[in-house]
This record gives structure tokens, C-alpha cells and sequence, in this order.
């Protein structure tokens, strides 16, 4: 059974068609990009999966269950993660709480243990500090751990959204144009990173990218989406090459890919 | 006879209804340009009130002299209510300066901006209270009083000239809101604060004006409600102001026409409940409906919901 | 929680009310005691949805009249002759121990009614949730002003009685008792509620809720759990509030004592618990102090509360805890913090 299956989504925004007829198929271990000019329906694609919309039509299903239309922390209890374009941290807390916080799912205890200090909340607890611990160790987050996410250099935040992302244990991971903003030595770190996490954790990476280089780099395949449909579907160097994919982005020239 | 209270009602759900209208417009205007609710609105409603009617007794001779010309009472409250509207827009405008543009200045979070605002309005009626007492005040009669009777429904003059003045009032702000310059600059501002001094628009000014409109609205509503129920005291503003806030809500705030509307649906929501059940059970029914409106369409009926991108 | 901090309050706890039995603690300071820890737990309850989830609840009051009038309303049928309700349902003596169950249900009450604002906080926020939130306080006011039964706009009272048919099975004073009690128990309730990784997800709402939702916070339940604990606070506030009167009448429970504990709130910092136990302290004291100058005591109050605000709108404390503005206090008691 594929990991993810996506058939025939389609979004619409009021009058405006966001996405048109998506039809996708993520196997465990890929690592699929997803590109395409500005406005192309891209991040909708991943706030239709994690469930931030409802879609207008279509099927989503996460190993063969209906994902669409479930509220987002259910989807994310289910092993789908995310990482947002504009960073989404929780800047009154501290890296390390921020790490802990999104393992909320696995707590498992509520109001009245938190309260009573039951041993299965003290269990509870150790381990998901014990995660955010291994975590801040792996991504070298260490010496931040007692920082605020505001204070921290650009790269550093992002590096810490993916961190958070992977303290759920997913199955799939959503990243949502990780490199944005970054400079070419951060964007070198960042292409190593997933290329890491990917075998580390043995995950899917699902990404949305504008940065040529890491989309070549890392992906084993890739979509290209323009105004919502679906324009080319391949290995990097077809999709390179792809008419329709070079004309959405650049018109009619040839690109040169530094 | 049905039909005979039914009108009635009716006429008296405008009146009740306008003066929510107009105090509910300084609401909306305002929201609509800084996003903050001006708690201390209603308070401004009450100020008004009693500037007119310090302004009346004055002019009318009980404090000094009479005035070497005589003015017919008519004439007395025209000019008072063109005085208080002038000063109590000044008080607006002053609270304005004083505790909103400073932090405005700083840049913090609008929530600083609201509790100053609830602390303003604590400060006039408690301010009122501590310097002219609990006692309240009578405000004396201006305008003589002319009942009409239209087929068994009671009409007062001053039920019309408020709901009159009302209805101008709407299409004199709809007019400077959407066909004068400042007025677009007013809309300007409710979407994109940040970009709009960059285009040349001296947002502080805009403000002020805005500020000036509302505030002689609410002063204009207060001296016409003391007309109408001439008996003040410091805190006729307070309930009053928070339902007229609550009415600029549910006609969706930082929309003009919401703003006269909601005032007008909480009139009549008020007048009818009060005239088909127990008084008591007037507030109690008005704010249920509300709270189940609110609860279905938070925004309001011309609200715009603003949408979050992620 | 620091098993220091909770010896030094139950030792300060038995030297007031010996104190209070000796009569070197005189009854007006034992009134004004109450009155902090009933303003302590109101504050620290609010500050739960104001501060750490971030949201503009402008009717706690509301809340609390529904647990004074139900703890009230139980207590005088069942522990003491009253015209309205007849002859006492159970002996009167028996109140020593139902009293905290009244209590609780008072509490129970409340936090049901904080359903009225949970539910619409979960498709609002901001301004429309706060008028949500002044709506549901005037409707509990106004219901009960149309509760004739329990006297109405009139009031009701009896609770004098009932704090009798207590001392006379054991002269103490009780209701100084159960105020100390009850605040202690309120501020280690919430203290562990947003010190555990389940509690912080409320923090997560306030600072991006987005966020929060997509990484696996059911945000709609934190909400719930917030709205409802600190309302059910704010009930048994209001029932102990109720007996510290021996009387109460709905025109207590507007939206000036909302405001009130607004400012205590905003005075002591948005998301400290410290900073609204301190505020609480500090406000009763000093609306005390000043109780000569009563009228001007709401001119000066808000004065300095915008005063705050333009120089230091985080309050007194911020997001930060007393250990954190003082470490060494924080290093003396960080031993006992190891296991969690």
C-alpha cells in the first residue's frame, strides 16, 4: 500500500480554482518536490493534507485511510508534519518547551494528572523530554536549548520547525520552502540536512521548493504545479528539460542552472 | 389596536434604536481605522451630555448673569449642541494625544491599546462621580414639546427630530467616507496602516479627524438622549455605550452601515422583547439573541471576515 | 510544586487563623485576608485565558456570581431555616464538612457556564470573543435578576446562618479557613496545569494557534479545559465571597468587578502566576488603605493602570515567574524541581 494517495483534488477559494485534479502517489522512503511559480497552489496542496482545509473534491488517504477533511491534529496524530513558509514558532516558550509541545498527541494524560502528578504523567513526561533532549542533540541545537526561538539566527529557527516537525515521529514530512531566505552556505547545510533526516529517520519527505538546487539535489521526483494543475510529473532532469515547465517559470527562454 | 402598538413600537424602536446608531458609528469609525475598540467611547456619549448640559444652564443664565440678549430657548439648544459637539470632539481628540498615541508611538500590542481604553472610560465616570457627586442632573427643557396623533400612534417631535438627525447623520458620513479624499484615506488606513504614510497620507491627521467625527457624534447622541430623558448621572454611559459597542458588532464593525443598522436591530430587538415579555427579561433576551447571532456570524451582518494565511 | 513553598504557606495559614482565634488577628484584618485570597484566585483564574492563552475575557464576574449564588442558594436550604426554602434540609451542623462539597458544585456550575464562551472561542477570537464574554456576563446577571425565588434584583442572603450553624459545632473561623485553603489549592492547581508539557499547549494557542492545531495541540479541547478550570475557580471565589458577606445581590457581579480583576490581571503580568498573586495583594491592600477616599479610588486606579501601560505594559512580572526575576530564590528550590 502506497504511503500517500491523493485523487482527483480539487480546491476551490469561492470562485478561485486553487487546485485542479491532483492526482499523487508518495511511496514509503521518496523524497518528492513539489514546484512551480508563485501562486501555483502549492502550500494549499499541504493545508489540504494536513488538514487545515476541507477540500472542495477529491480523496486524500494517509496508508489507506481518509485523511480529508480531519481536523489538522488528528492528521498529525496519524504521522503526517509540517514545516510552514513563513516560520511558525512559539516564541514565548523556549526552544527546547517548543520541541516538546508538539509531541501533545503522545501525552496521553490530562487536567487531572498534570495536576495530580501521576506517575504516568511523570512517564509521560520523560519521554517526551527525552525526545526534545535526543533531538536538540542531533540537530545541534544543544547550547539553545533554554533560548527563545526569536532570538535565534535565521537558519537556526528553521532548523529547529524541522526539528519540531520530527519530534511527532512522522511518516511524512511536509517541508514548505525550507531554504527560503537562507544564504548559499546555509542552503548547502539545509540540502545535507534532509538528505540525513531522510535516511536517520526513514522517513518520506514531501517538499515545496523555489531553490533550483536543492529541488535538483535531493529529489528523486518531482510535480510541477502552474495555476493549480498539474504541468509535469518526472525525475529532475525530465522535468529540467520540460517545455511547459520552463515556459511556466521563464517564458520562452532556455534556463542555466548555476 | 394591534397594528396601533405595533407602530408605536416601531417608532419607538427608532428612537431608542438611534441613539445606539450614532454612538455605535464612533465605534466603527474608529475600529475601522486603529483595529481598537475605544471602550471609553460611551463615556464620551455621557461627557457630551453633561458639556450640554453645562453649556444650557449657562447660556440659559443660572450660573451668571443673563445674557445682555435674549435667546430663545430653540436658539440656546442649537447653539449648545453645536458647542458641546465642538468641545466634546475636543475631549475625544485629547484622550486621543494623551493615551493612545504613545503607544500607538511604541508599537505594542493593540491589547495595551484596549485596556487603556477601558481605563479612560473608568476615569470619566468615575471622574464625574467624584467631582460632581451621585447626584444627577436635570436637563432643562430646550425644545418645546409637540405631540401628534396619527392614527392612535403618539409622535413626539423630539422622537423626530432624532430619528431625523439620525438618518442624516448616516448619509453625511456615508457621503464623507466614500466621496471625500479623507474619507478614502479613512478606508485606506482600515486595510494597510503601514503603507499608507508611505503613499503621503499623514495617518495621524486622519486620525484625529476621525476621532472628531466620532466623538461629536456620541456628543450629539448624548444631548439629544438628555433631551429626550433629560435625567443624568455618571453612569448613563457605561450601559448604554457598551450596548451601542455591542450593536456596531453585530452590524459588523468598521462598516458605517453596520454601525446604524446594528443600532437600529438592537432598538428594535429592545423595544419589542420589552413590549411582548416582562421587562426584566428585556437585557436577558436582547444579549441571548446577540450571543447566538455572534456565535453563528461572528462578524457581523456587513462584517468582512479578514482570512489568515499560513 | 516546591514542597518548601507549600510548608511556609500552611504554617502562615495556621499562625493567621490561631491568630484569628486569639483575637491578636482582629476581624477587620481577617476580612481584608479574605479578601486577598479571594481576589488571588479570581486574578491567577483569569490570567489562565487573559495571560497564558492569550484571549480578552472581559466577564469573569459573571462566572462568579453563578458559584456564589449556587453555593449560596444550596447552603441556605440545606443548613439553615430560612423563609424561602423552610426548614434546614440536613442538620445544620453538618455544614462543617458539606461546606467544601457546596463549594465545588458552585465551582462545577461555573465551569459549565464557561462552556458559553469556550464554544464560540473556537471559530472567534480577539474583540469578538471579548463581547461574547461581556454578553455572557450581563445574561447571568440579568437571569439572575429574574430569578425571583432567590430574591432577584433584591438580593439574597442567609449565608450569616449558615456560617453560624458551622461555629457551632466548632468555634473556628471557618470561612478564613476555607479562604486560605481554597487559594493555596487554586494556585497549586494551576501552577502544575501550566507547568506540564499538557498545559503548555495553551501558551502554543496563544502565540500562534495555527501552529499549535497542525502540530498535534487539539486546540479546541486546551480551550475548553482553560475556559471551564478558570471559570470553576472564579464560581468558588464567588462562593466563598458569598459567605465573607453573609449577603449578595446581582449588581455586585457587573462588568465593573470584571474589570476589577482585569486590572489585577494586567498589573501583575499576563502569564504569571506570581505577578497575579502579588497584584492581588497589592491592589486589595491599597484599594484598603485608600477605602477613605472610595470615590476616587476608581480615578486613580485606572490612572495607574495607564500609566503602566505606557511604561511597562508587561505588568509587574511579564511572562515570568518570581524565580525568574529573583534566581537565587529559584536555585534554592530548583533540588526539588529534579524529578519533572
Amino acid at each position: 500500500m502506497s504511503l500517500l494517495e491523493i485523487r482527483d483534488l480539487t480546491h476551490f477559494f469561492g470562485g478561485l480554482r486553487a487546485v485542479y485534479n491532483l492526482n499523487l502517489t508518495l511511496e514509503g522512503g521518496e523524497l518528492l518536490g513539489l514546484i512551480g511559480p508563485n501562486g501555483a497552489g502549492k502550500t494549499t496542496v499541504f493545508n489540504l493534507v494536513c488538514g487545515f482545509y476541507r477540500p472542495t473534491e477529491g480523496e486524500i488517504q494517509l496508508l489507506g485511510k481518509n485523511i480529508a477533511g480531519l481536523r489538522p491534529h488528528k492528521v498529525t496524530a496519524l504521522g503526517i508534519a509540517r514545516t510552514f513558509q513563513n516560520i511558525r514558532l512559539w516564541n514565548t516558550l523556549t526552544v527546547f518547551d517548543n520541541l516538546c509541545i508538539s509531541q501533545h498527541y503522545l501525552l496521553g494524560y490530562g487536567l487531572v494528572k498534570s495536576v495530580l502528578r501521576t506517575p504516568s504523567f511523570r512517564a509521560s513526561e520523560a519521554k517526551v523530554r527525552r525526545t526534545a533532549s535526543e533531538l536538540l542533540e542531533l540537530l545541534g541545537l544543544n547550547h539553545y536549548a533554554k533560548e527563545y526561538p526569536k532570538n535565534l539566527p535565521y537558519g537556526l529557527q528553521r532548523r529547529l520547525e524541522i526539528g519540531r516537525a520530527l519530534s511527532i515521529h512522522p511518516k511524512l514530512l511536509l517541508l514548505d520552502e525550507p531554504a527560503a531566505g537562507m544564504n548559499p552556505g546555509e542552503v548547502e547545510q539545509l540540502i545535507d540536512l534532509i538528505r540525513w533526516i531522510r535516511t536517520e529517520f526513514k522517513l518520506t519527505i514531501w517538499l515545496i521548493e523555489h531553490h533550483m538546487r536543492v529541488v535538483m539535489s535531493v529529489c528523486d521526483h518531482i510535480k510541477v504545479l502552474d495555476f493549480g494543475e498539474t504541468i509535469a510529473d518526472g525525475t529532475p532532469d525530465q522535468v529540467k528539460q520540460n517545455r511547459r515547465v520552463i515556459q511556466a517559470y521563464l517564458g520562452e527562454e532556455e534556463p542555466s542552472y548555476a | 389596536m394591534f397594528l396601533q402598538s405595533f407602530f408605536q413600537n416601531v417608532l419607538n424602536a427608532m428612537q431608542w434604536g438611534s441613539f445606539y446608531a450614532l454612538i455605535a458609528l464612533g465605534y466603527t469609525l474608529v475600529y475601522g481605522v486603529l483595529l481598537l475598540i475605544n471602550f471609553a467611547h460611551g463615556d464620551i456619549f455621557m461627557v457630551g451630555a453633561y458639556i450640554g448640559f453645562f453649556i444650557a444652564t449657562l447660556l440659559l443664565g443660572h450660573y451668571t448673569a443673563a445674557l445682555p440678549f435674549a435667546l430663545s430657548p430653540t436658539a440656546i439648544f442649537v447653539l449648545s449642541l453645536i458647542l458641546t459637539m465642538i468641545l466634546t470632539a475636543g475631549v475625544g481628540v485629547a484622550i486621543e494625544r494623551v493615551a493612545y498615541r504613545p503607544l500607538r508611538r511604541k508599537g505594542v500590542s493593540r491589547l495595551y491599546v484596549v485596556i487603556t481604553a477601558l481605563m479612560c472610560g473608568l476615569i470619566l465616570e468615575n471622574g464625574n462621580l467624584a467631582l460632581l457627586g451621585a447626584s444627577r442632573r436635570s436637563f432643562p427643557e430646550l425644545l418645546p414639546k409637540a405631540m401628534y396623533t396619527v392614527g392612535g400612534v403618539v409622535i413626539s417631535n423630539i422622537k423626530i427630530l432624532v430619528i431625523v438627525t439620525t438618518i442624516l447623520v448616516f448619509l453625511l458620513l456615508e457621503t464623507i467616507v466614500r466621496k471625500t479624499k479623507i474619507g478614502m484615506a479613512m478606508r485606506a488606513i482600515s486595510y494597510d496602516r503601514m503603507a499608507v504614510p508611505l503613499m503621503g497620507i499623514p495617518v495621524d491627521t486622519v486620525i484625529v479627524f476621525t476621532f472628531i467625527l466620532g466623538s461629536s457624534m456620541a456628543a450629539l447622541a448624548g444631548v439629544l438622549f438628555a433631551t429626550a430623558y433629560p435625567v443624568l448621572e455618571p453612569y448613563m454611559g457605561a450601559l448604554v455605550g457598551w450596548k451601542a459597542f455591542i450593536a456596531a458588532v453585530l452590524g459588523g464593525i468598521g462598516e458605517i452601515r453596520g454601525a446604524f443598522l446594528g443600532g437600529f436591530l438592537l432598538g428594535f430587538i429592545e423595544i419589542f422583547v420589552a413590549a411582548y415579555f416582562p421587562s426584566t427579561l428585556r437585557d436577558l433576551i436582547a444579549f441571548s439573541i446577540l450571543l447566538m447571532f455572534l456565535t453563528v456570524k461572528p462578524t457581523g451582518i456587513f462584517g468582512v471576515a479578514r482570512a489568515t494565511k499560513i | 510544586m516546591r514542597s518548601l513553598s507549600i510548608l511556609a504557606y500552611v504554617l502562615l495559614g495556621i499562625l493567621l487563623v490561631a491568630g484569628a482565634m486569639g483575637n491578636w488577628v482582629n476581624s477587620y484584618i481577617q476580612l481584608v485576608i479574605m479578601y486577598i485570597g479571594i481576589n488571588i484566585i479570581l486574578s491567577s483564574s483569569l490570567n489562565l485565558v487573559n495571560g497564558y492563552m492569550g484571549e480578552f475575557s472581559v466577564g469573569h464576574a459573571g462566572f462568579m456570581a453563578v458559584g456564589a449564588y449556587i453555593t449560596s442558594v444550596l447552603n441556605v436550604w440545606f443548613f439553615t431555616d430560612s423563609t424561602i426554602f423552610g426548614p434546614s434540609l440536613f442538620p445544620p451542623v453538618s455544614a462543617v464538612v458539606l461546606f467544601p462539597v457546596t463549594l465545588l458544585i458552585g465551582g462545577i456550575g461555573a465551569a459549565l457556564a464557561g462552556l458559553l464562551v469556550a464554544i464560540p472561542s473556537f471559530r472567534t477570537r480577539g474583540d469578538y470573543l471579548a463581547i461574547i464574554t461581556l454578553a455572557v456576563n450581563y445574561i447571568v446577571k440579568s437571569s439572575i435578576e429574574n430569578l425571583q425565588v432567590i430574591g432577584g434584583a433584591r438580593g439574597f442572603m442567609g449565608m450569616g446562618s449558615v456560617v453560624n450553624a458551622m461555629k457551632s459545632a466548632v468555634q473556628v473561623p471557618w470561612i478564613l479557613i476555607w479562604v486560605l485553603i481554597a487559594t493555596g489549592l487554586a494556585i497549586w492547581v494551576l501552577y502544575r496545569f501550566v507547568n506540564s508539557t499538557y498545559g503548555k499547549g495553551i501558551v502554543a494557542i496563544r502565540d500562534d494557534e495555527i501552529a499549535a492545531e497542525i502540530m498535534s495541540v487539539d486546540t479546541r479541547r486546551m480551550k475548553m479545559v482553560a475556559f471551564m478550570l478558570s471559570s470553576g475557580l472564579a464560581g468558588i471565589a464567588g462562593g466563598l465571597f458569598a459567605h465573607v458577606l453573609g449577603y449578595i445581590n446581582p449588581g455586585t457581579f457587573t462588568i465593573m468587578k470584571s474589570t476589577e480583576v482585569l486590572v489585577m490581571v494586567y498589573l501583575g503580568g499576563m502569564g504569571s502566576l506570581s505577578g497575579s498573586v502579588l497584584s492581588a495583594v497589592i491592589l486589595t491592600v491599597g484599594l484598603e488603605l485608600f477605602r477613605s477616599f472610595q470615590v476616587w479610588k476608581w480615578v486613580v486606579v485606572p490612572l495607574l493602570l495607564i500609566l503602566l501601560m505606557l511604561f511597562r505594559p508587561e505588568g509587574l512580572f511579564g511572562h515570568r515567574e518570581l524565580t525568574d526575576v529573583f534566581p537565587w530564590l529559584g536555585r534554592r528550590f530548583a533540588k526539588k524541581e529534579r524529578q519533572v
